[in-house]
């Protein structure tokens, strides 16, 4: 076993990373499967010893159903969270989707948010909001959209927020409503080489 | 002692009631109050002239509190948001389900009826402009009855609006279950899904001044099918 395990370690320092982000990802050891295999799945398509979570739409991050957080969340790529999470989540320019067994006790904020499970506290969702049936909700919800299946439970607001459209590029005024999304943008990267 | 420990109970958390207790511990079976979902949904679209009386007198206004007691439902969401209404949900009839069950006698209990109000009706005293009730009234016993409608009106602002909808002029054991959808200012869709435990009240325009009388002005419209739509004024 150590064995096996030691040949593999010395292999991979010798792939370059990020040779091709199409290709499927290298399998990890046995051993690190085992460990994460009910925990955040996207952290297993991530190359060894790279640790932030990929910027791309196609990335998703995963809290199984056995997994239980209590803290601050927040994430760069979409978010299904099937287990307990206590705290906030906030993903600004992502979905997150909480699924039949999630419980989530926390105040959110997303560009999208589908409810299969539980809900408590308030729920910003710049672009839509989607309460399905059986789910529950209780807090106060503030979006552009909002979808209720007959059969959920919601008990709280509803504060519709029309978004501002976006300004096309090739328009001279747009300059100074571009300079706080720079400001962010850049603070973001800070807090990222913090981390 | 457990007389006592009970007692509180009644007084602090709003414990059941003996006859209600002994069904929880048997293992609850009892059954439950609304059957929903055994039957097809029917669906009847009718004019209201209660529903046009409620939102007429907000016209010209937007950003008020209205709030819905008959559950999220997503006609209604789109209908007051899209009036620039703030929307708030109460599934009231869920929560009255849950509490009292089958426990007819439960409705009388102080404690129950308090634990019950601060489940369901748990809002700052005058905080909505409007307050949709549907029929979520209809259902109740006398004392339960008249604490929602004291609640109602203490959650509601001066000179705001409630509408209410009353079927029973008769009494029978058991009545439809509705929800109720807006579809325009003076059009509803009513979707009949199952049967409830009529409660034995008589609603008619005297019992219904009476239950409203702190109010400043109650307003009937009888519809056909013995429908009777309430608007009262605070």
């Amino acid at each position: 076993m150590s064995v096996w395990n030691k040949q593999r370690r010395e292999e991979e320092p010798s792939r370059p990373l990020n040779t091709n982000p199409v290709r499927p990802a290298p399998q990890a050891p046995p051993m690190e499967a085992k460990k994460e295999a009910t925990t955040l799945s996207s952290m297993s398509n991530m190359p060894a010893g790279r640790m932030e979570p990929e910027t791309s739409r196609g990335g998703s991050a995963t809290i199984g159903k056995a997994v239980k957080i209590a803290g601050q969340i927040y994430s760069r790529e979409d978010l299904y969270v099937d287990g307990d999470v206590e705290g906030t989540i906030e993903l600004m320019d992502h979905k997150l989707t909480i699924g039949p067994n999630g419980k989530v006790h926390a105040g959110i904020k997303a560009r999208e948010v589908v409810a299969l499970g539980s809900i408590q506290g308030n729920v910003e969702a710049s672009e839509r909001i989607d309460i399905r049936k059986d789910a529950k909700l209780v807090g106060d919800i503030k979006t552009a959209r909002i979808v209720i299946e007959d059969g959920a439970y919601f008990k709280g607001s509803i504060d519709i927020v029309k978004t501002e459209p976006k300004v096309a590029p090739s328009q001279p005024r747009q300059q100074p409503a571009s300079a706080p999304a720079a400001v962010s943008a850049a603070a973001a990267s800070a807090a990222d080489a913090k981390r | 002692m457990g007389l006592l420990s009970d007692r509180l109970k009644s007084l602090l958390g709003g414990a059941r009631s003996h006859a209600n207790a002994g069904l929880a511990v048997n293992g609850g079976s009892a059954p439950r109050r609304i059957a929903r979902a055994a039957t097809k949904e029917t669906v009847e679209t009718r004019q209201s002239r209660g529903l046009d009386q409620f939102f007429g007198s907000f016209r010209n206004e937007t950003g008020l509190s209205i709030l819905d007691l008959g559950g999220a439902c997503q006609d209604n969401v789109n209908f007051i948001t899209s009036l620039g209404h703030k929307f708030y949900s109460e599934d009231f009839l869920r929560i009255f389900n849950e509490t009292f069950g089958d426990d007819v006698a439960d409705q009388s209990n102080p404690g129950r009826i308090d634990f019950f109000l601060r489940k369901s009706l748990e809002y700052p005293d005058e905080h909505f402009d409007g307050v949709l009730a549907w029929d979520a009234l209809e259902y109740m016993e006398p004392a339960l009855l008249v604490a929602a409608a004291e609640r109602l009106f203490r959650i509601l602002k001066p000179k705001g609006y409630l509408l209410a909808i009353f079927h029973s002029a008769e009494r029978k054991q058991m009545a439809p279950c509705y929800t109720f959808r807006i579809q325009d200012l003076k059009t509803l869709q009513v979707c009949q899904y199952g049967e409830r435990a009529a409660s034995q009240q008589l609603f008619n325009n005297r019992s219904l001044e009476k239950l409203f009388q702190k109010f400043e002005s109650v307003k009937f419209f009888l519809a056909r099918d013995s429908l009777r739509e309430v608007i009262v004024r605070k």
